[in-house]
């Protein structure tokens, strides 16, 4: 009964709040997005506004001090034969990891999303995601310790009388190196394992969304498997095959965990940032090097976005 | 004497199983070329399964399948002279309207200006000239419908297969394109197999129709032998559901003592006590339900322990629930049935 009452004369302070709320529904979305603007706005923005400011400084080599003047000395610096090797050969890896993420990732993610059901769907989901549940640093000392000289893989290659394939891939200029764990093949195959599920789930995801009867109007028109992989099935999954990559791709691009322990010692974009903004304490460089794979990362979206890859969303 | 034309579509002892279902169970059956043939009958019945084998999209565990005198068996979909119109349109939702219509000749090699004409022609031909440029989800659900069936005439199939090809359009859309559908079909010549539940629209579109029931063809005739003269119970029910009288009842009222259709329309109900004309037969009882439906009321009697459905049309004003009536019908009116399935 009193509580009827209060309904009716609406006399609580919170009554008369809801009903402000109610009236005005544009208030009430704006309070609800208030604190999470202010996180994105201030926190977030802020800081990577701080960032780049902080790249058109530049550092004094004599005094060690930071001059708070505009120039753009910083980023010319990137340019240098150093530098840019960094950047280069950080690109180039993110490139191929993301590439082999892809070539890897869609068949399981095709088979999950077209033929696994029930336990299947249970097991895959599992596969996929547990690896995710451990540590990150286990798994790489995990790939570290796989990749040794003294490891599973070497003992494997002797074991069946392979060792001579592996000494020959080791021994190719560049990527080879004294082993696995000490070389741009080792570096390569940890970060594809590590990011290979962000490939996985996105892909898998969208071709979920591909009804089978696509590829059967597919077929009633004419085409043949290979040709409704192409025309309908490709197509329709390239935004998840996007969405993937932009995960390994700028994952990789960020990373300095694993080229510090799977690697031959050449620096990569994030290991150089960690040592600049430390030891060396040069946070111009260091910002203007995390600048560059947000700019590969713009570039990349826009490039996506213009040859249609979410057309379909 | 020219050898006779091989049927459109010929069916020969076709089975279809899923484990221990068997989805189509020895179907044999002969669509003649030009025909607009019906498969009709409720939700798992095995229509849809029939389809789908003769479009090659699933292949009979037993039996033969014939198109134009080619077996077809064994053959994958696209190398198959049939197009299908699917049940949710299945419109690539990556390519504009004209890109879809073109597919298939896109996929046989036909030059960019040569599809491209064809398709504005095909799509011209079902009132979507003009639309082209568009993508299917700007579409309503009778314009993705038209592209669908567009898509599938622009390749000229020998035979094209519909999956209740009207099933998701409202009433007033769905009548407008039974007739346009009847019409294209006229025009083109080109056979038509329809899969449908809606016994009206199988009536209204195909000159045949065969009855599906528990993956097997129950009844195959026109549509006038279907409704007039069902065989079974199952047909007099599930086309126009029908009264099915019991033997004794029927024998009690001028029939033969065997399971007997009467339609509702056929069936005038008058006030207690009215004289029925010679050759009719009449039963009395109770209204217990009247259904006014718009152009007909539907009247539901209880008549000497059978529940009657009469149809009437107009004037059903008189009546009302609970009245003592009673009902008259011409003795021709009572449809004997062989089986009683």
């Amino acid at each position: 009964m009193s509580q009827v009452a209060t309904a009716e004369a609406g006399d609580g302070v919170l009554d008369k709040i809801s009903d402000v709320l109610i009236a005005r529904p544009k208030l009430l979305t704006l309070l609800l997005l208030l604190p999470p603007l202010l996180w994105i706005g201030i926190v977030y923005v802020g800081s990577l506004f701080a960032l780049l400011l902080q790249s058109f400084y530049s550092l004094d080599y004599f005094s060690g001090l930071i001059v708070r003047e505009f120039t753009l000395s910083t980023y010319k610096q990137l340019l240098e034969e150093a530098n840019f090797q960094i950047i280069l050969r950080t690109v180039t890896m993110a490139a191929l990891v993301t590439l082999a993420c892809s070539v890897i990732a869609f068949p399981i993610a095709y088979y999950a999303a077209r033929y696994a059901r029930g336990w299947t769907k249970a097991f895959f989901y599992l596969a996929v995601m547990m690896p995710l549940w451990s540590s990150y640093l286990v798994k790489v000392y995990a790939w570290k310790l796989i990749l040794a000289k003294e490891g599973i893989v070497t003992w494997f290659a002797e074991s069946v009388h392979l060792a001579w394939l592996l000494n020959g891939i080791l021994a190719l200029p560049v990527i080879g190196g004294p082993s696995l764990s000490f070389s741009y093949i080792g570096t390569f195959l940890v970060f594809v394992y590590v990011w290979i599920p962000y490939m996985i789930l996105p892909v898998q995801a969208a071709l979920e969304r591909v009804p089978t009867n696509y590829l059967e109007a597919s077929a009633d028109l004419g085409a043949t498997p290979k040709q409704t992989f192409w025309t309908v099935v490709f197509p329709l999954a390239l935004p998840g095959i996007v969405a993937g990559s932009i995960f390994t791709f700028s994952l990789t691009l960020g990373d300095y965990i694993i080229p510090q322990i799977v690697g031959n010692s050449r620096l990569f974009i994030g290991q150089a940032v960690y040592t600049l903004q430390g030891t060396a304490g040069n946070i111009p460089l260091a910002a203007a090097f995390t600048v560059v794979p947000m700019i590969i990362m713009g570039f990349y979206l826009w490039m996506a976005k213009r040859m249609g890859a979410f057309d379909v969303l | 004497m020219a050898p006779p034309m091989p049927p459109a579509v010929r069916l020969v002892n076709l089975s279809r199983r899923f484990g221990s279902i068997r989805a189509v169970d020895d179907v044999t059956l002969d669509v003649a070329e030009g025909e607009f043939f019906a498969m009709l009958g409720p939700s798992g019945s095995g229509k849809t399964t029939c389809l789908r084998l003769i479009a090659g999209f699933e292949q009979p565990s037993k039996g033969h399948i014939e198109i134009f005198g080619e077996t077809a068996e064994g053959v994958p979909p696209y190398k198959r002279n049939v197009n299908t119109v699917f049940q949710d349109y299945a419109l690539f939702p990556h390519m504009t309207v004209g890109e879809n219509v073109a597919y298939g000749l896109k996929i046989k090699g036909i030059a960019r200006a040569e599809r491209e004409a064809k398709a504005r022609d095909a799509l011209a031909m079902v009132k979507l000239a003009g639309y082209e440029d568009r993508r299917p989800a700007q579409l309503s659900g009778g314009q993705r419908q038209r592209v669908a069936l567009s898509r599938a005439l622009v390749n000229g199939p020998k035979v094209l297969l519909l999956d209740e090809p009207l099933g998701a359009l409202d009433l007033k859309l769905r009548e407008q394109m039974q007739e346009e559908l009847r019409a294209l079909q006229k025009e083109l010549g080109i056979t038509f197999v329809l899969v449908t539940h809606d016994q009206g629209e199988a009536l209204s579109m195909a000159n045949r129709v065969a009855i599906f029931k528990d993956g097997r063809i129950v009844q195959v005739g026109s549509p006038e032998d279907v409704y007039e003269r069902p065989q079974s119970r199952f047909v007099a029910d599930f086309v126009g559901s029908s009264n099915v009288l019991s033997p004794a009842f029927a024998s009690s009222h001028g029939g033969a003592a065997k399971w007997t259709s009467l339609r509702p329309e056929k069936i005038g109900v008058f006030p207690a006590g009215a004289l029925a004309p010679a050759e009719n037969a009449h039963a009395d009882g109770d209204i217990k339900m009247i259904n006014y439906q718009g152009s007909v009321t539907r009247f539901s009697v209880e008549a000497e322990d059978m529940r009657i459905t009469a149809e009437l049309r107009g004037d059903a004003e008189r009546f009302n629930e609970g009245d003592s009536v009673r009902l008259i019908w011409p003795l021709s009116a009572m449809v004997t049935m062989e089986d009683d399935a």
